[in-house]
């Protein structure tokens, strides 16, 4: 019983850390761009809301406020980072964003303050017992926003003409171009709704740890979830962040006390590249075929 | 990039531009001791210095080699705590054979944390590299044997002596810094002059068609892993030793990885000068900032924090607006100062 308690938990860390890693997901597919500014972007997203919150807004007028202002950020890093930077390197592009989590990280502690907020999503947080298995209501809660939020995403992407056009870039992105679809556009709405994902899952976080500094770590975290889940999949990258939360938690439990104390800082990243060395592609990608 | 036709050309020519720039570089370097202060030389040039050596690292391994890197950091700590342990356990251990001895010891860790690029590329390769800077990191925090069971876990240099001389005074330290990185600058370009350096060019522009032409691209790539933590591993002991003099292994955190993938990217990719433009650039930023700060009289103004996140968001703006601005990095610039220069005056004389 005790090793399914040590399971559950971890497997709903799991599903925050493919919560961080969806947004990845999505802005790696529409622009190739790896983005490290995501957990900034849950930081910061996290910390306007407990502001306003604290201000006398209530969840339902502070939310809409919060999701315009990362479209606003999202419209302005298309505008000043993403445009000129058009068609340079990965590694370069990979520079901007940690150049922009800088930049983000410093707006929100400079307009907001280092002080950890409270957050109280007004959902009880106290365990329940199932048969012996410890889960709080929260928990269900979080799994429950986690999946809506991930349907919802998957239907605007098989169904909507504008998740069309951008698996068309994602696909291929000069084709995508001649047939008309316009790129920066893509990249707005792209960023605008990992902008949005970015809030959900800094909500999810910041009610459980506090809104922090910290929180903006929990990129960290999202990275062996997209080794092995791929960077290009959204069902995937929540397969991925199941089984990096369920074994890192296992692994700090029954590997910890051997070696001294916490394991959980680099064991995920251990586990993805033993991973990778066994299966190059990834969970379920693809061998690719090279071509000169 | 380096193209193959101008290096060749720099070869034919006995004496080129470059090499009087050199040799101007090396006497500046040989004079600052006497005409630069202390303070100068201990929290200016010695860390421009040593960042510049661990960026050539990064850069021979992402700029030539197209591999990615996100460990730098912990190669460092790797140099630092293994320099720190033979000059401590193996007292006959001579100090240039023990940076060497460290250098290949983070080299041999750079090639077992290079085994993936075998089977993988492009960024998933970050992941392995990423995970040695975690590793190492907790590694030398939780084991204590290998700051000598110290208290504070912080290991110094147990003793800076070369050839009966004590290098332990800060024109010394400055010395070992710059000898040191002169003679890898050397090995650097030599490497790259070489079969090696060629093949890993080929390795970076096209891998599939270098396999095709023949070169080794495994052993290759593995090579560049431990040549480049060769070079980040004795940056590292440099950077615990000259620089800081007494260190943990937080010093060597992820933040200092990405300070070294600044370097590589701001100085230019694939350019060995760049580095240390680009070391200079991120040594000097937060202090030009910081006066910048005392000068406008805003100190009293406004409180500390405030002043540390404001400077984090320029600083940030300034990287984007240099990738922006400056494709090639700032090496790219430097080349075209005499042109810019040129042009000016040409434009002066015409009405």
């Amino acid at each position: 019983m005790f090793f399914l308690n040590v399971l559950t938990s971890g497997l709903l860390a799991g599903l925050m850390y493919a919560m961080v890693a969806i947004g990845f997901v999505l802005i790696y597919k529409a622009s190739g761009v790896f983005n490290f500014a995501q957990g900034t972007m849950v930081l910061f997203a996290a910390l306007t809301f407990v502001v306003l919150n604290e201000h006398g807004l209530r969840f339902w007028a502070a939310f809409p406020v919060t999701v315009v202002v990362m479209i606003i950020g999202a419209f302005l890093i298309e505008r000043l980072v993403l445009r000129p930077l058009v068609n340079r390197s990965p590694n370069t592009l990979f520079v901007a964003t940690l150049g922009l989590s800088f930049v983000i990280e410093g707006l929100a502690q400079t307009l907001f303050g280092s002080d950890v907020h409270q957050l109280e999503l007004g959902i009880d947080d106290s365990p329940l017992d199932l048969y012996g298995l410890q889960i709080t209501q929260f928990d269900i809660s979080a799994s429950a926003i986690a999946i809506v939020m991930v349907a919802v995403l998957a239907v605007l992407f098989s169904k909507t003409r504008m998740g069309i056009s951008l698996r068309a870039v994602a696909d291929d992105t000069l084709a995508a171009q001649s047939v008309g679809i316009r790129l920066p556009h893509i990249w707005r709405i792209v960023w605008s709704v990992s902008g949005f994902v970015a809030l959900v899952a800094g909500l999810l976080w910041g009610a459980r740890q506090g809104v922090q500094f910290s929180l903006s770590l929990v990129v960290l975290k999202a990275m062996p979830v997209l080794i092995i889940g791929g960077f290009s999949s959204i069902p995937r990258a929540i397969v991925g962040g199941l089984m990096i939360g369920a074994t890192e938690n296992l692994a700090d439990i029954y590997i910890g006390p051997f070696v001294n104390g916490s394991v959980s800082n680099w064991f995920a990243y251990i586990l993805a590249v033993a991973f990778l060395l066994i299966r190059p592609s990834g969970l379920f990608g693809e061998a690719p075929i090279a071509r000169v | 990039m380096t193209s193959v036709a101008s290096t060749f050309a720099a070869r034919s020519a006995p004496i080129q531009p470059s090499h009087i720039a050199l040799a101007g570089v090396l006497v500046v370097a040989a004079a600052l001791p006497f005409f630069g202060n202390d303070y100068w030389l201990n929290s200016l040039i010695t860390p421009t210095i040593v960042m510049g050596l661990a960026g050539l690292g990064l850069n021979l391994l992402t700029g030539y080699a197209g591999l990615v890197s996100l460990g730098s950091a912990a190669f460092m700590s790797i140099g630092a705590f293994s320099a720190y342990n033979l000059l401590l356990r193996t007292p006959y251990l001579p100090l240039p054979l023990a940076l060497i001895c460290a250098g290949l010891i983070a080299a041999a860790f750079g090639v077992l944390f290079g085994l993936p690029s075998l089977r993988i590329k492009g960024f998933y390769l970050s992941a392995s590299t990423l995970g040695a800077q975690f590793f190492f990191e907790w590694l030398f925090t939780n084991f204590h044997w290998f700051s000598n069971n110290s208290l504070t876990l912080t290991i110094s240099a147990p003793r800076l002596e070369i050839f009966g001389y004590n290098l332990d005074i800060p024109p010394g330290r400055y010395a070992l810094a710059v000898v040191t990185t002169c003679l890898l600058y050397w090995l650097a370009h030599n490497i790259i002059d070489s079969r090696i350096g060629r093949d890993w060019m080929a390795i970076r522009d096209m891998d599939t068609a270098a396999a095709v032409a023949g070169i080794p691209v495994g052993r290759r790539k593995l090579l560049a892993y431990g040549v480049s933590s060769f070079f980040c591993g004795v940056a590292g002991a440099l950077w615990a030793f000259c620089y800081l003099g007494t260190t943990d292994a937080h010093a060597f955190d992820l933040d200092k990885s990405f300070q070294v993938l600044f370097i590589v990217i701001i100085g230019g990719s694939a350019s060995l000068v760049g580095n240390f433009l680009g070391a200079a650039f991120i040594v000097l930023t937060p202090i030009v900032l910081d006066l910048a700060v005392l000068g406008a009289g805003l100190e009293a103004a406004i409180d500390h924090g405030t002043v540390t996140n404001a400077l984090r968001v320029i600083f940030g703006v300034i990287i984007i607006l240099l990738l922006v601005k400056e494709p090639d990095g700032l090496a790219s610039l430097i080349g075209r100062l005499p042109r810019l220069f040129w042009t000016t005056r040409l434009r002066r004389r015409t009405p």
